[in-house]
């Protein structure tokens, strides 16, 4: 191969693991606070608890610098397309974690204002159980995730578009042809 | 349906949004550009108070929120600017609606308190005992003196943990991080006694109808005297980095100011409502508790803005550690719940020996607690202000209808007032002064 | 004009809807400074609650709690309202406070505030139908209404 004549220290790898190695490393969270989960997020991302040990202590707050979204409370029927917009604002490759039993299931609120489960919405990677979970379930939630991303595929991820329902008769006139490439690629796994 | 159509002429189930300038009625526009829409017509000044000429065609709308770093959750503003001077401002909420008041109507008495505790995330203690208190009215039962003090020590603290959480994210939004730090540091503290007597950190479920759900664990007074000898000088650490810094001062001092009067007409209450000078204090004016039983000072401010709303918080915190030591020299021995074997379980031992206490406990537990009709009103002093429970009961064994009055969706309100004529700049210290929790705006 | 108000053994007032926005603006003079809470409730179920002996029972119950500074004391002011017309005064030109709480009620049970500013949805999307905290709306899981995301701005 050539490589004994280099004299410079060096290390030979594959390039997916290199790519791997940095994004887990460096998985930046956005700002998605919705209520109770959040102030845990916070107390995660505070003093005692410090999530800067894995390099992700940058919440950002443009979901465009972000690559993880931490869904931290029950979604309303009203920030589901809120919810819904930040998560397509998020460049690829990007992750999201259901935190608690509201953003998972719903939780205690089985009513008329609360979505069922964040995963009817956008593709959830990892569930936070917890009422609200504490910051150390979090921090178990986020190292899993590391988990998988170190494992993981680094092209296209398994389940891409998984549970995600657009509904195209809700849709009206020039959004049509966004929307149909959207689902073309929900149907394209 | 002629009455349908009646309706509909009164109503608008059109966009909640703020509408342009140019499309807006002139009738809505004059009680907007008056109080910036939440002020009577009699109160209405013209938008010539504010010094900046506005140019019809040239003001901007812009949206804050909702997902806004420093909207403390999920707030969404409207703002509409002439440069950088607010015009208008309408709080378009109900992103984090949750439907509580419904699910509550489906929750017998005894689990209605895990419900209610979700409300306001930052001091669910007080949800629980505004809940418990109004279920209590309703029974016409006398709580035991221990749990009403074991009920003030608790609700004192977190109103502590409250404020400290207030600090922290203010300092966080006025870009003093190392006050945000240091405010979770402290909370951790009183956070982790609420674990130790509680189970939880957050959404405890402790204070329960009928008294709390356990006694104080062993050595509690330990804690709690760290807690209360550890607080009072971190607060003058704080006070030292804040009150006087330059920095904070200029972006507080004279922002986002409101008159009693108008703290007053928009049923402003708390924090909010004692920066401008009315020493409204529910736990001092209508003592609920042992309240009239400790000794504290109502704080209030003079001029009603950011930098009062700020002061009168510090010096709450120096109170409620104040109560916390009374209540430690004071706190009575007893019972911790009713002997009420109509209100409350058997202890877990009775339930291993004895049939009947099994019998009785399942009872309780799957039909409840049968509520005598009546409705009351009850409310108590939250750390954001008067936090309200309307409770009308049909005589079964769950609410007919909860209603929350929470503080912070009405103290909201004052916002279109405060920011009107300031920077948009301002807008994030004057929204953070209010310290508005959105699950109980929302609810 | 209080006196000719029915008024219950616990102080509470039952004002006709007629009578409601004079009754409101005399107690604002008397000393009322702040209106701490108004919200509405539904009677679907119970018509024969008991009630002062002239008040006749009516679907809806607008509650109104009101809040002195200077006496230290809160008034109730309950006022029936019927289903077929479910309207009552707007009560901001005494207390612009009751500005959200009148849109909380309108939005979840449906009362319309003849005269009331921006009477708008404010909890609940745009579009929602029907006013959940009514006993006749369905309680349990309603399925997800998840559209598009609104128009870009």
């Amino acid at each position: 191969m050539g490589l004994e004549d280099l004299s410079h220290n060096f290390l030979t790898g594959n390039v997916e693991n290199l790519v791997r190695w940095a994004r887990r490393n460096s998985v930046w969270p956005a700002t998605f606070g919705l209520a109770c989960c959040a102030i845990e997020m916070m107390s995660a991302g505070a003093g005692d608890f410090d999530l800067a040990r894995f390099g992700m202590e940058v919440f950002r707050a443009s979901p465009r610098q972000a690559d993880l979204m931490i869904v931290a409370g029950r979604v309303s029927q009203k920030m589901a397309p809120v919810l819904r917009q930040v998560y397509d604002q998020m460049m690829e490759p990007k992750w999201v974690i259901s935190m608690g039993v509201c953003a998972s299931t719903g939780g205690l609120f089985n009513n008329y204002a609360v979505v069922q489960g964040v995963d009817q919405i956008v593709p959830v990677d990892v569930y936070a159980p917890g009422c609200p979970p504490g910051p150390e379930t979090l921090i178990h939630a986020i190292l899993t995730l590391h988990e998988k991303i170190r494992t993981g595929a680094i092209t296209r991820r398994k389940g891409e578009g998984l549970g995600i329902h657009l509904d195209p008769t809700g849709i009206s006139g020039k959004e049509n042809a966004a929307a149909g490439a959207s689902m073309k690629m929900v149907g394209n796994k | 349906m002629q009455a349908e159509a009646e309706f509909s002429k009164e109503t608008f189930e059109g966009p909640q949004e703020m509408t342009e300038r140019e499309f807006t009625a002139p009738r809505e526009l004059t009680v907007e550009e008056g109080a910036v829409l939440r002020l009577a017509e009699g109160v209405v000044v013209d938008a010539g108070d504010i010094d900046v000429e506005i140019s019809e065609d040239e003001t901007m709308i812009i949206n804050m929120g909702p997902q806004h770093p420093s909207t403390h959750g999920v707030l969404r503003l409207m703002m509409e600017l002439q440069g950088e001077t607010v015009l208008r401002t309408k709080p378009v909420i109900g992103y984090l609606h949750t439907g509580m008041e419904k699910t509550a109507e489906g929750l017998s008495y005894i689990q209605g308190s895990t419900n209610v505790t979700r409300m306001d995330y930052l001091s669910p203690l007080h949800n629980e005992l505004v809940f418990s208190l109004a279920t209590e009215a309703l029974l016409g039962v006398e709580i035991p003196e221990r749990a009403t003090w074991i009920r003030m020590l608790m609700s004192e603290l977190n109103r502590i943990s409250s404020h400290l959480m207030w600090m922290a994210t203010n300092g966080m939004d006025l870009g003093s991080t190392s006050m945000m730090i240091f405010g979770f540091r402290d909370r951790e503290m009183i956070l982790s006694f609420f674990e130790k007597v509680t189970g939880l950190r957050m959404n405890h479920n402790y204070i329960r109808p009928g008294g709390v759900a356990a006694d104080l664990p062993d050595g509690w007074e330990d804690d709690v005297l760290a807690i209360a000898q550890t607080i009072p000088g971190r607060l003058d650490e704080y006070n030292d980095m804040l009150t006087g810094q330059p920095i904070f001062k200029e972006r507080t001092e004279g922002v986002g100011i409101l008159t009693q009067e108008q703290a007053l007409a928009l049923s402003a209450t708390g924090p909010v409502l004692r920066s401008t000078g009315v020493a409204w204090d529910l736990r001092k004016s209508m003592p609920y508790l042992a309240y009239d039983q400790v000794d504290f000072d109502v704080v209030v401010g003079s001029v009603g803005d950011t930098f009062d709303r700020y002061a009168v918080r510090l010096a709450e915190l120096r109170e409620s550690v104040r109560i916390v030591t009374q209540i430690l020299d004071k706190m009575p021995s007893g019972p911790y719940r009713v002997l009420d074997k109509k209100i409350t379980p058997p202890p877990r031992k009775r339930i291993d020996e004895s049939m009947e206490a099994l019998i009785h406990h399942f009872k309780l537990f799957t039909e409840g607690i049968k509520v005598p009709p009546g409705e009351v009103y009850v409310a108590i002093e939250s750390p954001r202000g008067e936090l309200g429970c309307y409770m009308v009961s049909d005589g079964s064994s769950k609410p007919y209808r909860m209603h929350i009055r929470g503080p912070s969706f009405v103290n909201l309100q004052s916002l279109p007032v405060m920011m009107r004529g300031g920077l948009v700049a301002d807008a994030v210290a004057i929204i953070s002064s209010v310290d508005p929790v959105m699950g109980e705006v929302d609810r | 004009m209080i006196d000719d108000v029915i008024k219950n053994e616990a102080g509470n007032y039952f004002p006709t809807r007629e009578q409601y926005d004079a009754l409101v603006a005399e107690l604002h003079k008397s000393g009322y400074e702040y209106c701490s809470d108004l919200c509405a409730v539904d009677y679907l179920q119970h018509f024969d609650r008991p009630l002062p002996a002239e008040v006749v029972a009516e679907r809806f119950e607008v509650v109104v709690n009101l809040t002195s500074v200077k006496m230290r004391s809160r008034v109730r002011i309950r006022v029936q309202v019927p289903e077929s017309d479910p309207t009552i005064p707007t009560l901001f030109y005494h207390y612009p406070g009751t500005e959200a709480m009148e849109r909380e009620a309108y939005d979840l049970m449906g009362i319309v505030f003849p005269g009331h500013p921006d009477l708008t949805r404010i909890l609940m999307p745009e579009e929602w139908e029907g006013h959940p905290l009514r006993k006749d709306y369905s309680a349990e899981r309603v399925p997800v209404q998840f559209k598009h995301s609104p128009a870009i701005r």
